[in-house]
C-alpha cells in the first residue's frame, strides 16, 4: 500500500513492535478504533467480573471473612462503575465503530480525529480509577457516590472516581458527537432517515440521550470535585449546601444512561432476529417511533430512583406514571420481536439464541422494573436485593446478552474470520442458565428482607441456599466467559475465513463489502433504494450494491498521536488534582496538574495550527484491492 | 440569454441580502427597546416586585428567541436539526431547573 506525498505524519512501513504499537497508537481508522474499544472495553470487563466474583464467594455463606468491611464496599464500588462506565459502554462504541459507517454507507465517521481522541480518553479514565487500587485504595462510596458520604468521610479513593470518571466521560460525550454528526451528515444517497437499519436508529437516540445526559454528570462531578479538593460547600449541609443535589443530577444523568446502554442492544437484537428470521424486522416505523419516546421519556423518570427520600406525593406519583409508561414502547418493541421470529424461518446460531434468550429474560427485567415504579410498593423493595436483581436482568440480560449477539454476528465483519459455533453454544447455555441462576433467587432474597451492598448475612435467617444457589450461578457465568475467550482465540488462529456477505443472508449494507473491509469501506458509494438496501438488491438478482458514483481517488484521513498525547496529558493533569488532597504534597501535586492542562493546550494549539490535508488512495490501487477481494 | 439569467439571479440575491438587512436592523432596534424596557421597570419605583421579574423574564425569553431565529439563522431553511437539538436541550435544561427550585426536598 503506497500513500500520497502529502502524508507526512503516516508512518513508514517498516516492521517490527514498534511500528506496530505505532500504529495502533495513532489510528484513526473507525474500524481499528472498533477493535480497541473491543478490547480496552473487554480489559476492564474482565476486571470488573473478577470484582463479581469475589463479591459472590463472600457472600456464599453466612459469616464469611473472605472480604469484609471497607475492602467489600470497595470492590463493590469498583465492580458498579467498572462494569456500567468502562466495560458496558465501550462494549457499546465498539459496535458502533464497527458498524455505523458501513450500514449506512460511510467512508469513515465525521470526525476521525475526534472518534480516536474519544477512545484515549474513556481508555486512560478507566486506567486513572483503577489506579487507585494501587494509590491508597480504591472508591468506596457506591456507584452512585452519594454525597455527603462521597464528598467528606471517604478517603482519597472518591477522588479517583471523581477525575476517572471525569476524563472517561468527556470521552463518552465526544464519541456521541461524531456519531450524531454522522448519522445525521453522512449517509450514502437515498438513504433517508426512515430506511436507516435499526441499529443505526437506536444508536442516533443513545447519541443523543448522551449528549444530553452526560453534560449532568460533568458538572455533577466537578461540584463534589470541589467539594473534596478545593474546600467548596456544594453538598455541605453545615455551610448551606443541599446533599441531596447530589442524588438529582446524578440521577438526572443516571436514568438516562440506563437508557444509553440498553438502546443499542434494543438495536442489535432487531438486527439479528431480522437477519436470522429471513423476514424483514415486523412493524419497522413504530419501532423507530418506540425508540424516540424512549429516548424522550428518559429524561422524564429520575426521581424513581429516589422514591424513598421524601420529595413528598405529589413528585413520586408524577415520576411513577411517567416511569410506568415507558413499559408501552418497551412492550412495543418486544412484541414486534416476536412477530418477526412469527412464520420466519429462522436459524439458531449464537448470535440468535443470544437474541432469542433477551426476549423473555428482558421482560422479566422490564416487570419487576413496573413492580419497583409503584412508589408505596418500593419502600419495601428499596436497597433490597430485589433492586440488585431487577437491575442485573436488564443490564445484563439485556444489554450484555444483546452485545454477546452482537458480537457473534458481526465478529466475521470485523475480522475477518467467523467464531466458532460449537463453542458459541457452550458459551450461551453455560452464561443463560449462570444468569438465570445468579440472579433469578436474588428477587426471593431481597423479598425476604436481604439488604443490598451488606458483605454478610448472619445463619439461621433463611438466606443460605439461595445465596449458594447465586454463588454457583456466578462461577456458570464466569466460566462462560473464559469458553468465550478460548473461541476468540481459536478463531484468531483456526477460525473459518468469513464471506463478505457472511450469514449468506445479509440485509444492510455492511455485508455487501469484503469482511474485514477494505481501509476505505466502500470503493463506490453505494445508492440505497429501500429499507434493508443490500437485501433489496440480492432480491433482483444482483450480488452487489448499485453504485452511486465512478471509481474515483478516495480521500482518507492521516493517523495522529496527538489523541493519545491529549489524554496523556489529561491523565497527568487528574493524577495531579488526585495527590493535591495530601497535605505535604499539595504545592507540587497542583503544579503537575498545571502542568498537564498546560500540555494539553499545547496538543490543541498543535492540531489546530498543523494543516492535515489527509491522504489519497488512487483509483487504480482501489480497482486491484477490490479484485483481489472478490 | 445567459447575461440575462445571471442578472435576474442577481437582483434576486440583491433584494434577498436587503430584506436580511432590514431584518436586522428591526430585530436589533427592537432588541435595545427590550432591554430599555427591561431597565425601566426596575429603575422606575412602584412597579410590583412580582410584574417586574415576570416581565423581565418574558423579554428575556422573546430576545434569546430572536438571537437564534434572526441572528443565528435558526429561521433559514436545513436548520430543522440544530432547531430540534437545541430546544431538546433546552427542555432538559428546564426540567432540572424545575426540579431545583420544586422539589429538591420536601414539597
Amino acid at each position: 500500500m503506497s500513500v500520497n506525498a502529502h502524508s507526512l505524519s503516516q508512518p513508514k512501513q517498516n516492521s517490527g513492535f514498534f511500528s506496530w504499537l505505532w500504529e495502533w497508537l495513532s489510528t484513526v481508522d473507525h474500524k481499528k478504533i472498533a477493535i480497541l474499544y473491543l478490547f480496552g472495553g473487554g480489559l476492564f470487563f474482565l476486571i470488573g467480573g473478577i470484582e463479581a466474583m469475589l463479591i459472590r464467594i463472600q457472600l456464599a455463606v453466612p459469616e464469611n471473612t473472605f472480604l469484609v468491611g471497607h475492602n467489600y464496599n470497595e470492590v463493590i464500588t469498583m465492580h458498579g462503575t467498572t462494569m456500567i462506565f468502562l466495560a458496558a459502554m465501550p462494549f457499546i462504541f465498539a459496535l458502533m465503530n464497527a458498524v455505523i459507517p458501513l450500514q449506512i454507507g460511510a467512508r469513515d465517521v465525521a470526525f476521525p480525529f475526534v472518534n480516536a481522541l474519544g477512545f484515549w480518553l474513556f481508555f486512560m479514565g478507566g486506567i486513572i480509577l483503577n489506579l487507585s487500587w494501587f494509590l491508597g485504595g480504591a472508591p468506596a462510596g457506591g456507584w452512585t457516590a452519594y454525597a455527603p458520604l462521597s464528598s467528606e468521610f471517604l478517603g482519597n479513593g472518591m477522588d479517583f472516581y471523581v477525575l476517572g470518571l471525569q476524563v472517561a466521560g468527556a470521552g463518552t460525550l465526544m464519541g456521541a458527537i461524531n456519531f450524531l454528526v454522522t448519522i445525521v451528515n453522512m449517509r450514502a444517497p437515498g438513504m433517508t432517515f426512515m430506511r436507516l437499519p435499526l441499529f443505526t436508529w437506536t444508536v442516533f437516540i443513545t447519541a443523543v440521550l448522551i449528549l444530553f445526559a452526560f453534560p449532568a454528570l460533568t458538572v455533577g462531578l466537578f461540584l463534589i470535585f470541589f467539594d473534596r479538593l478545593f474546600d467548596a460547600n456544594f453538598f455541605n449541609e453545615a455551610n448551606g449546601g443541599n446533599s441531596i443535589i447530589w442524588e438529582h443530577i446524578f440521577w438526572i444523568f443516571g436514568h438516562p444512561e440506563v437508557y444509553i446502554l440498553i438502546l443499542p442492544a434494543f438495536g442489535v437484537i432487531s438486527e439479528v432476529i431480522a437477519t436470522f428470521s429471513k423476514k424483514r424486522l415486523f412493524g419497522y416505523s413504530s419501532m423507530v417511533f418506540a425508540t424516540i419516546l424512549i429516548g424522550f421519556l428518559a429524561f422524564m423518570v429520575w426521581v424513581h430512583h429516589m422514591f424513598t427520600v421524601g420529595l413528598g406525593p405529589s413528585a413520586n406519583t408524577i415520576f411513577a406514571i411517567a416511569t410506568m409508561a415507558i413499559a408501552v414502547p418497551t412492550g412495543i418493541k418486544i412484541f414486534n420481536w416476536i412477530f418477526t421470529l412469527w412464520g420466519g424461518q429462522i436459524t439458531f446460531n449464537t448470535a440468535n439464541l443470544y437474541a432469542v434468550g433477551f426476549i423473555p429474560t428482558f421482560v422479566m427485567g422490564g416487570v419487576t422494573g413496573v413492580m419497583l415504579a409503584v412508589p408505596t410498593a418500593d419502600f419495601q423493595y428499596h436497597d433490597s436485593y430485589f433492586v440488585v436483581a431487577h437491575f442485573h436482568y436488564v443490564i445484563v440480560g439485556g444489554l450484555i446478552f444483546g452485545l454477546f449477539s452482537g458480537f457473534y454476528y458481526w465478529w466475521p465483519k470485523m475480522f475477518g474470520r467467523h467464531l466458532n459455533e460449537t463453542l458459541g453454544k457452550i458459551n450461551f447455555w453455560l452464561f443463560f442458565i449462570g444468569f438465570h441462576l445468579t440472579f433469578f433467587f436474588q428477587h426471593f432474597l431481597g423479598l425476604m428482607g436481604m439488604p443490598r451492598r451488606y458483605f454478610t448475612y448472619l445463619k439461621g435467617e433463611g438466606f443460605d441456599a439461595f445465596n449458594m444457589v447465586s454463588t454457583i450461578g456466578a462461577f456458570l457465568m464466569f466460566f462462560a466467559v473464559i469458553v468465550m475467550l478460548i473461541n476468540i482465540a481459536y478463531s484468531a488462529v483456526k477460525g473459518e475465513k468469513a464471506k463478505g456477505d457472511a450469514w449468506e443472508q445479509g440485509r444492510t449494507l455492511e455485508w455487501s463489502i469484503a469482511s474485514p473491509p477494505p481501509e476505505y469501506n466502500f470503493a463506490q458509494t453505494p445508492l440505497v433504494k429501500g429499507i434493508d438496501a443490500f437485501w433489496k438488491e440480492k432480491m433482483d438478482g444482483k450480488d452487489k450494491m448499485t453504485a452511486a458514483e465512478p471509481v474515483g481517488d478516495i480521500h482518507m484521513p492521516s493517523s495522529s498521536i496527538v489523541p493519545f498525547l491529549m489524554s496523556i496529558s489529561l491523565t497527568i493533569a487528574s493524577l495531579g488534582f488526585i495527590f493535591s488532597a495530601h497535605d505535604g504534597v499539595r504545592k507540587p501535586a497542583l503544579f503537575v496538574a498545571g502542568a498537564g492542562v498546560v500540555l494539553f493546550f499545547l496538543c490543541m494549539l498543535a492540531r489546530s495550527i498543523k494543516d492535515d490535508p489527509g491522504f489519497h488512495i488512487h483509483k487504480e490501487e482501489v480497482i486491484e484491492t477490490e479484485k483481489g477481494v472478490r | 440569454m445567459a447575461t440575462k439569467q445571471s442578472e435576474t439571479t442577481m437582483y434576486i440575491q440583491k433584494q434577498q441580502r436587503k430584506r436580511e438587512m432590514q431584518h436586522y436592523l428591526v430585530s436589533f432596534g427592537l432588541m435595545i427597546i427590550f432591554t430599555l424596557l427591561a431597565f425601566g421597570t426596575v429603575m422606575i419605583d412602584g412597579i410590583p416586585k412580582h410584574f417586574t421579574s415576570f416581565f423581565i423574564v418574558t423579554l428575556a425569553i422573546v430576545q434569546v428567541l430572536f438571537q437564534l431565529y434572526y441572528f443565528m439563522h435558526l429561521k433559514d431553511k436545513d436548520h430543522g436539526f440544530p432547531t430540534l437539538f437545541i430546544f431538546s436541550g433546552a427542555l432538559v435544561a428546564f426540567i432540572t431547573v424545575l426540579t431545583f427550585v420544586s422539589i429538591v426536598w420536601i414539597s
